[in-house]
């Protein structure tokens, strides 16, 4: 199958044989045949590197493998932003913070992440338009073509949910706005929103269903649909350049390796020195806590979903259906499905004056839609001058140092003194009388005593005062000795208890 | 079939231009490149993990051993004791993104020479709070009975040594403490957290 490998493998030449020889008697060689012997490397490496492009290695051919590698930085980086990361509403907020203000390279991670959503994008759509100039999805690359536009329905899904993740105030009312135009559409519009949102109102089960898509879900079918891309990418061999006929290349055809490998890794680094130097200078930002009581705030999506955003805007009322839905909806299918459509083989753009003028009308409508957006935030002075004090807002919370959240435990118990008087007093009785010695502080349980918490809805009062004058035969051994106080102490002292949850 | 064919010509051709016929330099041209890109790949790569290891590394590397000054109260408050006074400092923890605001128990007395000391109200022994035994003038431990002098000396019972003073001092007019654990059950005072 694999002529080269195979050829080398097999070759019979006494040479060939010393040489090997020769390479065996230095370390890497015989620990490479070792390995291979085990794992059967070599023919997948040769598998892997000897893939022939007809026409030889190109620059425009970096696109694909440029996604992998932002799809595996954007696997890394996310776990690692999972070590501090807290999927709640009550906590999301902080934990973001403390990993932009207070964790080392806490920011720069994030930034790479939250920009590498953005470079995907990019990339993605410089993926797809060299498929769609080169005419690469002819020739039975029907299925190759549609997990691609899988993917690319993957990718935005991500992207989508992962904007909610930091549940700052643009995350908030983005995604409000984005789960609310699924409403819009018929019959299952509303239940599908409340699906996701896990209700009717945003809230802590929305962020919980958004962080499982997210982080669980979406990766794992990107996985799966990233294998399959690749298993028919390779089925149905590179397709060359546009001379080329897609179903029978002619050239002359050059090994990924080492040529394209190299594009391939030169355009990765490329990648990932602007995202280190975007994620250095120009740091991702974080707005203040998500508050849902805000009425002012005016959410605008991420630059990528501006085209749809100010499209959305001219479709309301009953006509909505036709726009949130069904023109999208067909342009998607047309698009999903365009190999089926166009079955020819002609591969050079200027052959399809069709295909490509439809292709590039649909850019530049979304490019005008989304320069239309931009125009009219800035050109409306209450808009633009709401934005700036949104923007101005960020700014000011990131500038501020980390607020580390109080813990729920410790601000219950601190209220108990200040709410109830007789429960203060309590308190003082109960580090007064030692209680605490064993119960530990605000009845939270030591090594030699039980904690206290609850106890007053297993007891009621007299139970318990029952219970401290005369402990019970367990207690006694246990080390409780009998309180003997005044009443209004005794009273006190079971109020504070009660109070202990 | 035609693919096959298309195939079968890319690999000849492909395998005309490395020429594993006509000898070994491709074959070791292509060993070489292999370990430049290796050694550069590692390089790349262990640049690029640098911010990943800082950023796992965070809380070994942050300096959280500093503990924070608490307020006691107005030192005019204590001018006059005659005897250790309780009172109960909030000390702040941090916990990653969170912050656990306790109250502790402490014992501001005056030494022989007239200056404020505080100490821990936990035993030495087990760690119970030591209550002060105001018709005795002494702390005396409800758990084991071990016995303190007013200044935290030990007098007597299982303790190993005697109470453990917290750092202090007045910053404008508030006596400050800085509240740490210690070690128990040893004789010497070591600092746990």
């Amino acid at each position: 199958m694999n002529q080269p490998g195979a050829s080398m493998n097999a070759e019979p030449g006494k040479a060939a044989q010393d040489r090997i020889a020769g390479a065996d008697r230095r370390g890497p060689g015989r620990l490479f045949r070792w390995l291979d012997a085990r794992t059967g490397i070599d023919s997948l490496l040769r598998h892997a590197l000897d893939e022939p492009i007809p026409g030889g290695a190109r620059l425009a051919y970096v696109f694909g493998s440029g996604l992998l590698f932002l799809f595996l930085s954007q696997v890394i980086t996310g776990v690692f932003l999972a070590l501090y990361y807290v999927p709640s509403a009550d906590h999301a907020h902080t934990s973001i913070a403390y990993i932009t203000k207070e964790v080392t390279s806490g920011s720069f991670l994030r930034s790479i992440h939250a920009y590498g959503s953005s470079t995907i994008i990019i990339v993605l759509l410089l993926h797809i338009t060299q498929t769609f100039l080169y005419g690469s999805y002819k020739g039975r690359r029907e299925l190759l073509w549609l997990a691609g536009c899988v993917l690319f329905a993957l990718m935005l899904g991500m992207a989508f949910t992962g904007y909610l993740l930091p549940w700052d105030q643009k995350a908030y009312f983005a995604t409000t706005v984005g789960t609310n135009i699924l409403s819009e559409i018929p019959l299952v519009g509303n239940a599908f929103k409340r699906l996701l949102r896990g209700g009717t109102e945003m809230g802590t089960l929305t962020l919980s269903r958004f962080f499982v898509l997210h982080v669980f879900l979406i990766p794992a079918c990107i996985f799966a649909f990233v294998a399959i891309h690749v298993y028919l990418f390779r089925k149905a061999g590179a397709a060359g350049p546009i001379g080329e006929n897609p179903a029978a290349a002619k050239r002359p055809a050059e090994a990924f390796y080492p040529r394209q490998l190299l594009f391939d890794l030169v355009f990765a680094l490329v990648i990932i020195a602007c995202l280190g130097v975007l994620a250095h200078y120009a740091p991702m930002d974080l707005g203040p806590k998500a508050n849902p009581a805000e009425t002012q705030y005016l959410p605008r999506p991420e630059w990528y979903y501006l085209p749809i955003f100010q499209w959305l805007k001219y479709w309301r009322g009953p006509a909505a259906v036709l726009g949130i839905l069904v023109i999208p909806g067909l342009i998607a299918l047309l698009f999903a499905f365009l190999p089926f459509f166009d079955q020819r083989l002609e591969r050079r753009p200027w052959k399809r004056p069709v295909a490509v003028g439809l292709y590039f009308a649909i850019f530049a409508a979304l490019g005008v839609l989304g320069a239309l957006s931009r125009r009219n935030d800035l050109r409306d002075p209450g808009v633009a001058a709401q934005l700036r004090s949104q923007r101005e807002e960020a700014n000011s919370f990131m500038k501020a140092p980390f607020e580390p959240e109080l813990a729920r435990s410790s601000l219950a118990a601190a209220n108990v003194a200040l709410a109830n008087p007789l429960g203060a007093k309590g308190k003082a009785i109960y580090e007064q009388l030692g209680c605490n010695s064993c119960h530990g502080d605000k009845g939270l349980g030591t090594a030699a005593a039980p904690k206290l918490l609850g106890v007053g809805t297993k007891y009621d009062s007299a139970k318990l005062a029952a219970l401290l004058k005369q402990p019970s035969t367990a207690m006694t051994l246990g080390g409780m000795e009998p309180v003997d106080l005044k009443e209004e102490d005794l009273k006190a002292l079971i109020a504070y208890v009660e109070s202990l949850k | 079939m035609e693919r096959r064919a298309a195939k079968d010509s890319g690999k000849l051709g492909e395998g005309a231009q490395w020429g594993n016929n006509a000898g070994e330099l491709p074959s070791r041209r292509r060993w070489f490149l292999g370990v430049l890109l290796g050694t550069g790949g590692a390089v790349v790569g262990a640049l690029l993990s640098v911010p990943l290891l800082r950023f796992v590394l965070h809380p070994l590397l942050s300096a959280t051993t500093t503990t924070a000054w608490s307020d006691v109260g107005k030192s005019d408050e204590f001018a006059g004791i005659t005897a250790p006074v309780k009172k109960l400092v909030t000390i702040e923890q941090r916990d990653g993104w969170r912050k656990i605001v306790s109250e502790k128990a402490v014992y501001v007395f005056r030494g022989k020479d007239g200056q404020f000391g505080v100490l821990s109200a936990v035993c030495t022994h087990l760690g119970c709070s030591v209550p002060w035994i105001a018709e005795k003038n002494q702390f005396i431990c409800p758990c084991h009975k071990g016995i303190f002098a007013p200044d935290g000396k030990l007098l007597g019972g299982p303790a190993p040594r005697a109470m453990d003073r917290l750092d202090s001092k007045i910053e404008e007019g508030i006596l400050k403490v800085r509240y740490q654990y210690f070690r128990q059950l040893v004789p010497n005072k070591e600092v746990i957290a």
